[in-house]
């Protein structure tokens, strides 16, 4: 019987970390080397855990799917990060950062992760401009900051609009520095399909290699899972075309508990959907609700064209709803006023789009300000769809952007599998049922950066070298189970494609365990993906062979991963009787249509154990507010 | 959103693996002007699938212009013939009904095929492990604003640093040199404060691991700034052909 134990340290929460680095044990500088740790993905987590690791002198093996580190996910995030500098004297502190993240999340997440996040979030900035991450600056020479949703402090640090990009590469030129000192290898084009047990400790892993098709085992003493959220259980969604569960969902089936899986953002910016063959969608970053102002049209099916429509007849919902946030309110509340407001009937042409209109702030600041701010997200805007936001305000829409649920870890960052550390967007941790924007850099680099390399050494500390080797039949019996289901997978032979079949599967989804949702639809989607599944493994139609180049093949296995997680997450949203953060309930809603928490019965994390396929046992982590007092979220 | 469909030919570069010989297979397609290039390519594939034919293999990830997976020479242009567009960002409007399109991969020595339309481009990252990077540890570095920087040598390093990796100036150029590249990384790391302990060895260490890996030299061409999807400037190659020069002195000097 698995018990949860968040492994919380005592003591005051400004206190508890830096108490528990001290009560942590260490590894000696000269073993380190004996100790092998194994990273699967390179994005900010895994890039910035394996090159800090590297520098301390484990032996690290860094496995992506990619032909290199920096193409990760995180190379996508425009925004910002943030960080609790308080250079702009506007009273930003450790605390409020705390506070702001803590009361974003709808008091879904755990007091002691969030301190300790806002706690090394300044480190990551320092870290990061050492680096030479070229962040924007003022005349002065000084960091540049804006604000983001959620926060009413400016502390969101910025490079234009690919911040992401710069912090990757930035982590990404740490680990070519080790790979290059050769305590990092680097495994490109590989993926991981499966976690190595022994004796109940994680101690490796099964990867396919994506050139060759070949299985490979490889061993190691502890393994960190860096692989990013599972959005695309969705098929339309912006994360990349090869992001997928396929890690953590192999790791949960080995024993690792899944935490709040229904929690997903679905991020309010993003371009709308042109037609059938959209493959993926595009963020337009939230930063552009620093300026832009978004509205639709006080009629219904108005069909005139934006700038036809008179200022009297706009509706600013946004500002109209929270005077005191206005269009910088949190995403889950911005994204599902779309909704309403397309639901109303009043989305652009009466179709799923909303307007983010600049005309007021270019003619208070001028068409350069805007320019030098957002130019470069201008120009994709009018790449894909060929209209200029600079004359005619852009059409947006809510679409899946991220997942706050993951693999459950504790305050170690370790999940239930002794030795299987998750970090990033991967874990449950930090973000409670909504994550605030510009957080998710932030996590991710303070679990790669700061936390991972002093809670491993804790663990392995205590678990030395014993030598196993992957001729150890357990690695023999797994790397059985994979090309299993490879094969398997070749010879179904049937009549639909993986991705007619993962669309069917997206529209389940986004239709039932969407933006909002209830209990029909949830139990109608909890029937109709299992079915879906059976559909799936009947008559998918799966081309090529094992041993070679095969993309059909590598989407079959991920879409097979994602028929099973999309029940969980149907499951977690149908028991959790409330509304919070990104996981809205229809029964659960205030008269004015706000989300309705259930403190008294739902303020705990629900850790789920695989059982079977479509049967899962519920565990409860019980969340404390000793900090910040339960409230009801408001930003009106 | 446009409602009449574009039927086009397309001869795709085939090739099963790095030592086989490649051809050109051709394919008709009906596409929507709003679908992007690779959502035509995704289409086409899914045909294929549905019928048990190999797909075309070609990659690409974020879709968004940003993560330098994408990278097919259309028709003669490495990501295409709209200026300053990665492959994945390219749409169909760009092209006219009834038009022939050929698409290759990139094609130059250090970057091996694959399979049909997937190179090898781990070459870059060979580079990138000879320097491209400031030595510092985790932890114990000052604090951010301890180190000023002025804002337009802050921009100018952004925009050097804004390279996406995907190899079209090396596919772009007639001696498949990666200098642009290379030099957009030693640009940004020489004009930055935190790069100046390293810089002299920086530039001397990639350099001599471009050669080595078998791209070729830069002869002013221009060809890789034309189509670079990022619109990285040459003028980055002068620098770091100043920062080897100078490098190259002050060895001399302190010998």
């Amino acid at each position: 019987m698995i018990k949860l134990d968040s492994k919380i340290p005592e003591g005051n929460i400004s206190e508890k970390w830096t108490n528990h680095k001290f009560n942590m044990k260490l590894v000696n500088p000269a073993n380190k080397r004996k100790y092998n740790v194994i990273v699967v993905g390179t994005g900010l987590a895994g890039a910035s855990a394996a090159a800090s690791l590297g520098e301390l002198g484990y032996n690290v093996l860094a496995f992506t799917y990619h032909d290199s580190a920096r193409r990760a996910h995180s190379i996508a995030a425009q925004g910002g990060i943030n960080a609790a500098k308080n250079y702009q004297n506007d009273g930003d502190s450790v605390h409020r950062l705390f506070y702001d993240t803590v009361k974003g999340g709808d008091f879904r997440a755990r007091e002691a992760n969030v301190h300790r996040l806002a706690e090394v979030s300044g480190n990551i900035i320092d870290q990061c401009v050492a680096q030479g991450v070229p962040f924007a600056r003022e005349y002065g020479g000084l960091l540049d900051n804006r604000s983001f949703g959620g926060a009413q402090v400016s502390r969101t640090f910025y490079a234009k609009g690919q911040t992401g990009q710069q912090l990757l590469l930035g982590a990404y030129s740490a680990l070519n520095r080790q790979v290059a000192l050769g305590t990092v290898k680097m495994m490109t084009r590989k993926e991981m399909l499966e976690l190595v047990m022994v004796d109940g400790k994680a101690r490796g892993i099964i990867t396919r290699d994506l050139v060759t098709g070949t299985t490979e085992k490889w061993v190691a003493d502890a393994v960190i899972l860096a692989t990013g959220g599972y959005s695309n259980v969705f098929f339309l969604s912006t994360n990349a075309m090869n992001c997928n569960t396929t890690a953590i969902w192999r790791a949960h089936k080995k024993g690792a508990l899944f935490g709040n899986p229904c929690y997903t953002q679905i991020h309010p910016t993003c371009l709308p959907v042109h037609g059938e063959s959209q493959s993926k969608l595009t963020l337009m970053s939230e930063s552009l609700r620093n300026d832009g102002r978004i509205w639709v049209s006080k009629k219904k099916g108005d069909m005139r064209n934006a700038n036809d429509i008179p200022e009297e007849e706009r509706d600013y919902y946004l500002e109209r709803k929270y005077p005191s946030y206005g269009n910088l309110s949190p995403r889950d509340i911005s994204s599902r006023s779309a909704k309403e407001a397309f639901d109303d009937g009043r989305g652009v042409k009466g179709g799923e789009a909303v307007y983010l209109d600049f005309s007021d702030a270019i003619k208070r600041l001028g068409k350069h300000v805007i320019e030098d701010r957002y130019g470069n997200l201008f120009e994709i805007y009018e790449t894909i769809t060929g209209e200029h936001p600079y004359e005619t305000p852009m059409m947006i829409y809510p679409a899946p952007h991220y997942t706050m649920g993951g693999l459950w870890v504790d305050y170690n960052l370790m999940s239930t599998i002794p030795g299987l550390f998750v970090l990033g967007e991967a874990n449950f941790s930090d973000h409670g049922a909504n994550r605030l924007g510009a957080s998710a850099l932030m996590q991710g680099l303070a679990d790669g950066y700061f936390v991972i390399p002093y809670t491993i050494g804790n663990y392995l500390a205590e678990n030395k070298p014993d030598g196993l080797k992957n001729s150890n039949e357990e690695f023999a019996k797994v790397e059985k189970d994979v090309n299993n289901i490879t094969n398997r997978l070749l010879s179904i032979n049937g009549k639909q494609t993986v991705d007619q079949i993962h669309k069917k599967l997206g529209r389940i989804m986004w239709n039932k365990v969407g933006m909002a949702r209830n209990e029909k639809g949830l139990k109608e989607a909890i029937k109709e993906i299992s079915e879906l599944r059976e559909e799936f493994w009947k008559d998918v139609k799966v081309v090529g062979k094992a041993d070679e180049l095969n993309q059909n093949l590598e989407r079959a296995g991920r879409v097979a991963d994602y028929l099973e997680l999309g029940e969980l997450m149907a499951v977690d949203a149908l028991h959790r009787k409330e509304s919070c953060g990104g996981h809205f309930r229809e029964e659960y809603q205030t008269e004015e249509g706000e989300a309705k928490r259930d403190d008294e019965n739902f303020a705990y994390v629900g850790a789920w154990e695989f059982e079977k396929n479509g049967k899962w046992n519920l565990h409860k982590e019980e969340l404390k507010f000793d900090y910040v007092k339960l409230a009801t979220r408001s930003y009106k | 959103m446009s409602e009449n469909k574009l039927n086009l030919t397309l001869k795709i570069w085939k090739q099963a693996g790095t030592n086989a010989p490649g051809s050109f297979e051709t394919h008709k397609v009906t596409v929507s002007p709003d679908a992007s290039f690779l959502e035509m390519l995704d289409e086409l594939n899914d045909g294929l699938e549905r019928e048990g034919k190999d797909p075309v293999a070609f990659e690409s990830d974020c879709r968004e212009g940003i993560c330098g997976t994408c990278g097919l020479v259309i028709n003669g242009h490495p990501h295409g013939p709209v200026p300053r567009v990665a492959t994945c960002q390219l749409h169909m409007r760009n092209f006219k009904d009834g038009e022939t399109i050929y698409i290759e991969p990139f094609r130059a020595k250090a970057f091996p095929v694959l399979r049909d339309l997937i190179v090898d481009r781990s070459a870059f990252d060979k580079i990138m492990y000879a320097g491209g990077y400031v030595s510092v540890n985790t932890g114990g570095v000052p604090d951010a604003n301890a180190i000023p920087i002025p804002r337009d040598i802050a921009a100018e390093a952004f925009d050097a640093a804004a390279c996406i990796g995907c190899g079209a100036c090396v596919a772009a150029c007639k001696n498949a040199s990666a200098m642009l590249f290379m030099s957009a990384k030693i640009s940004q790391l020489a004009l930055l404060p935190q790069g100046q302990a390293e810089r002299h060895q920086r530039v001397e260490a990639m350099v001599a691991k471009m050669d080595e890996l078998g791209f070729g030299a830069c002869t002013n061409t221009y060809a890789c700034e034309a189509e670079c999807p990022k619109g990285i400037s040459i003028s980055n190659i002068a620098r770091m052909n100043r920062e080897f020069l100078v490098s190259k002195i002050v060895s001399k000097l302190t010998d």
